[in-house]
């Protein structure tokens, strides 16, 4: 029998494709499901998705959680679950429509919660904390239930098959969002198993991902001491972990974190000016067990913004644009100039330097 | 000869067509196992003297010498082998401890041939060092749980460190159980290197001061050449509680090795015998430690990392762990096949375990309490070749010390006689004859030359897994796989199986 995420490593290369607006308009997501689509030849039929940001305005202090159920006591476990820890103010069946290229696949539900006041306080956990830890609870012990997303207005949406019939079954061109990530994925073996999808996400953080990190073993067991559980085995969920571990968790700034995953040489930290050198050493010294080593290019999404990075050495491709308050990245160039075919600049950043888009009024992810 | 039964271990052959009695071979071996027969005006040679070093072998200018294993002279048995009834008869005849030089040399298992590496195909491309950056500087040091920034500028200081250009370092051999030349010899590859050496508990030559930015300073139970000055001559300092040649025991120093210049760096008079105590006498404990721990960072103001070397037994881990809390900087972990200038042999050979698991269990174990991260683990002994050292890191060390490879660099013949003080290759002597065999420079050279190399080998290595900086590959178990292990060994070393 096959083994499904979690069970063993799987690697898989990849296309991404990511919309922001910056002053926070909406906009549907016909757009990212063309841009993802031009690139077809990337994916191969085993995984695509989406994540949106600003779609839930209803409930925008809610979290809202994305769930896939293998079976109904799954579903009725992760339900009561709910009930104890949460107060549940709204839950429904992800609306979705048959599509050709996607086979049968789990029941997906969304709820819109707030932890209870007393958990907090019983275990003086932050609101972030406490959610964080029971999606890893629900998870690991949980059997038939996956978290698919848990951050506030916003949500992901995945299948296995292309990502241009993910968007077609999740019907995306209703929602409405101010940030648009997608991936279409070309796993080397799997067993198609939905949660294996792109985008990962835990709480307002979602990541999607192309490429294979070579330090993956490495970065998976620094984070375990911090009580990460790498259920999937996946280098996306080791990268969102490793965000949330700097920018949630450590309170780092953005660039220490962009630093750190990606770090300079050291022939180039040489010629740095003495303060930044010394942060910069210190950085690499530290944090060296997080250093993404390996090809990629991700996009990290939250409600705040989103940013494209690539591994320092640029083993692979990653394209931005700008029009107006839109910004664009993309696997290629392609991508972007299908859905917006006069950009204003269009650029192709170094290796290790991260492509920045916050919304206005922010000033980090 | 007197009756101790006794027969040689060695045959030596002299080809009488090539011999042409010059009696250089004579000069050479300090065993005396070569003479001059006047009377018959030749060579002649005595079997039972060869300790098969090999000197007089490469120093012959005709090659007429040649050293065999006796050929077997007891009946076969497989429980009462010739080594097992010679010692016997040592001991028959003296009633004393059995002593021996250099590591533990029993076919137990060698972990590091039982555990394979990765390299990428297709879906992540290998790096070719030659045209691109590969990164192998490893601080090792202790270090903050996070970082902190305020208005974007670090606010945090670091505790000081090691730099190192690579993840290799001379393991401690003290002057005295071996030569000034070597100790000038490794105190220079260093500084070529970018890297760090260790001056054992014998103390600091006055000559060496010069590569204390090199040197790591030990601090032995015995306490020798230990004053406030060579504490912050060093660059890091290391309280070695135990060896992985001779876990739980002292060491003896013998008066006859004793000359002016080793009394001197020990502070200890001429000509007496120099004996470090099984425990240091300050600590009795745990708390005992960490006292001393913080004295040496007073006595040096913070100014350097105070490491802890322990041999790896059986509860190595959680010692390990308590040594971390105790404060120490780095932890050395010395395996059981850690070489030594005199150990006895009964504990030489079966006291102590593997380093493999020893360094796979510490870390572990400290990554399972969330504390790996704020200290540094050395990882000493049974280091042959860089892909041992790759594998280790990959264990999860920091860095490797190596002993045993750095004097086979300056010209150790592994004849393991290192405690008889006639070392021929002028390492484990200090006999003026013998030490003036190895020349400073030289061995400089060589020791420095391994380093590089295997410096190389390392980034080839590193590239074939498609990694370009080692901290990569620290802990990174997934790039090991084992063969011929058991479940529960592989269980231990916290790695798959080949084809898992
Ligand atoms: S001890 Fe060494 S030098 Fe002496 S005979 Fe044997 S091999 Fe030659
Ligand atoms: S150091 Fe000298 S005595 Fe010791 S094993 Fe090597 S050659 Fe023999």
């Amino acid at each position: 029998m096959l083994l499904r995420e979690g069970e063993i490593r799987i690697p898989s290369g990849c296309a991404i494709s990511g919309i922001m607006n910056k002053k926070g308009q909406v906009f549907s997501g016909e757009d990212i499901i063309k841009s993802i689509a031009l690139m077809h030849d990337r994916s191969n039929g085993l995984g695509g998705g989406f994540a949106a940001y600003g779609i839930y305005p209803e409930y925008a202090e809610h979290y809202a959680f994305h769930m896939f159920y293998d079976d109904v006591t799954a579903k009725e476990d992760v339900e009561h679950f709910f009930h104890l820890n949460f107060v549940v103010d709204g839950s429904d069946r992800v609306p979705t429509r048959k599509v050709k290229g996607i086979g049968s696949g789990p029941e997906v539900w969304r709820y819109f919660v707030k932890p209870k006041e007393e958990k907090l306080s019983e275990l003086e956990l932050s609101e972030d904390d406490f959610v964080a830890r029971l999606v890893f609870e629900i998870n690991d012990t949980i059997p038939g239930a996956f978290v698919v997303s848990s951050g506030k207005n916003m949500g992901a949406f995945k299948a296995v098959g292309y990502p241009e019939d993910v968007g077609e079954y999740y019907k995306l061109e209703e929602y409405k969002a101010y940030i648009w990530t997608a991936h279409g994925r070309f796993p080397t073996n799997t067993p198609g198993w939905w949660g294996g999808a792109h985008p990962f996400t835990l709480l307002d953080w979602s990541i999607v991902h192309n490429g294979e990190i070579s330090s993956y073993g490495a970065n998976k067991r620094y984070l375990e001491m911090f009580g990460y559980k790498l259920a999937l085995q996946t280098d996306t969920e080791a990268i969102t972990y490793c965000f949330d571990l700097l920018l949630r968790q450590h309170k780092v700034p953005l660039e220490v974190a962009v630093t750190a995953l990606a770090a300079p040489f050291w022939s180039d930290i040489a010629r740095m000016p003495e303060d930044q050198r010394e942060a910069v050493t210190a950085i690499r010294n530290l944090y060296g067990p997080l250093l993404l080593n390996g090809p990629f290019s991700i996009i990290l999404g939250s409600r705040k913004g989103m940013m494209a990075l690539n591994d320092r050495v640029k083993l692979r491709s990653l394209v931005a644009a700008t029009k107006g308050d839109f910004l664009y990245v993309s696997s290629e160039e392609s991508g972007i100039r299908e859905i917006c075919p006069d950009p204003d600049t269009v650029w192709a950043p170094k290796g290790g330097e991260p492509v920045i888009g916050l919304l206005e009024g922010e000033e980090t992810l | 000869m007197s009756l101790d039964l006794l027969t040689p271990e060695f045959l030596i052959e002299r080809d009488r067509n090539r011999c042409i009695d010059c009696q250089v071979c004579v000069r050479q071996c300090a065993n005396e196992a070569h003479s001059f027969d006047a009377e018959e005006e030749k060579v002649v040679s005595k079997d039972e003297k060869c300790v098969a070093c090999q000197r007089c072998v490469v120093m012959c200018p005709t090659h007429a010498l040649s050293i065999r294993r006796f050929p077997l002279e007891f009946r076969e048995n497989a429980l009462w082998t010739g080594r097992t009834i010679k010692d016997i008869y040592k001991q028959a005849a003296t009633g004393g401890i059995l002593s021996t030089g250099m590591g533990n040399d029993k076919p137990y298992p060698i972990y590091w041939d039982h555990m394979l590496l990765n390299a990428s195909q297709v879906t992540n491309p290998s790096i070719d060092p030659l045209r691109e950056p590969m990164e192998l500087k490893t601080f090792i040091g202790r270090k903050p749980e996070k970082l902190e920034f305020k208005e974007g500028k670090l606010i945090t200081k670091l505790p000081p460190r090691m730099e190192l250009d690579v993840p290799i370092l001379f393991s401690a051999m003290s002057f005295g159980s071996i030569s000034l030349n070597a100790h000038k010899s490794l105190a220079r590859a260093s500084q070529q290197e970018g890297t760090f050496w260790n001056t054992g508990e014998g103390g600091l030559h006055k000559d060496l001061y010069q590569y204390g930015g090199n040197t790591i300073v030990q601090v032995a139970s015995g306490r020798f050449g230990v004053d406030p000055e060579y504490l912050n001559a060093g660059a890091a300092i290391e309280i070695k509680i135990g060896q992985g040649a001779k876990p739980g025991i002292g060491g003896h120093l013998p008066g006859e090795k004793v000359n002016w210049e080793v009394s001197e760096t020990r502070m200890i008079p001429e000509g007496t015998d120099a004996i470090s105590p099984a425990p240091h006498h300050d600590i009795y404990s745990i708390e005992d430690l960490h006292q001393l721990i913080f004295s040496l960072k007073e006595a040096t103001n913070y100014k350097k990392p105070v490491g802890v070397k322990i041999a790896a037994v059986h509860n190595v881990a959680a010692i390990a762990s308590g040594i971390a809390r105790a404060g120490a900087d780095f932890i050395t972990i010395d395996g059981f096949r850690g070489g030594t200038g005199s150990a006895p042999l009964r504990t030489r050979d079966s006291v102590g375990i593997p380093i493999e698991l020893a360094l796979a269990a510490v870390d572990t174990r400290l990554r399972d309490e969330g504390i790996r991260g704020l200290v540094s683990i050395i990882s000493a002994s049974s280091i042959r070749n860089s892909s041992d050292v790759v594998k280790a890191i990959a264990l999860g060390a920091d860095a490797v010390y190596i002993g045993t490879a750095a004097l086979i660099s300056l010209g150790c013949h592994m004849c393991q006689k290192c405690n008889t003080g006639k070392c021929n290759w002028g390492i484990a002597t200090q006999d003026p004859n013998l030490t003036k065999r190895l020349n400073p420079e030289i061995g400089a050279e060589r020791a420095a030359n391994l380093i590089r190399a295997w410096k190389h080998e390392i980034k080839e290595m590193l590239g074939g897994m498609g990694i370009n900086a080692l901290e990569s590959l620290r802990g990174n178990r997934l790039m090991l796989r084992g063969v011929w292990l058991s479940d529960r060994d592989l269980n231990i070393l916290g790695i798959k199986a080949a084809g898992e």
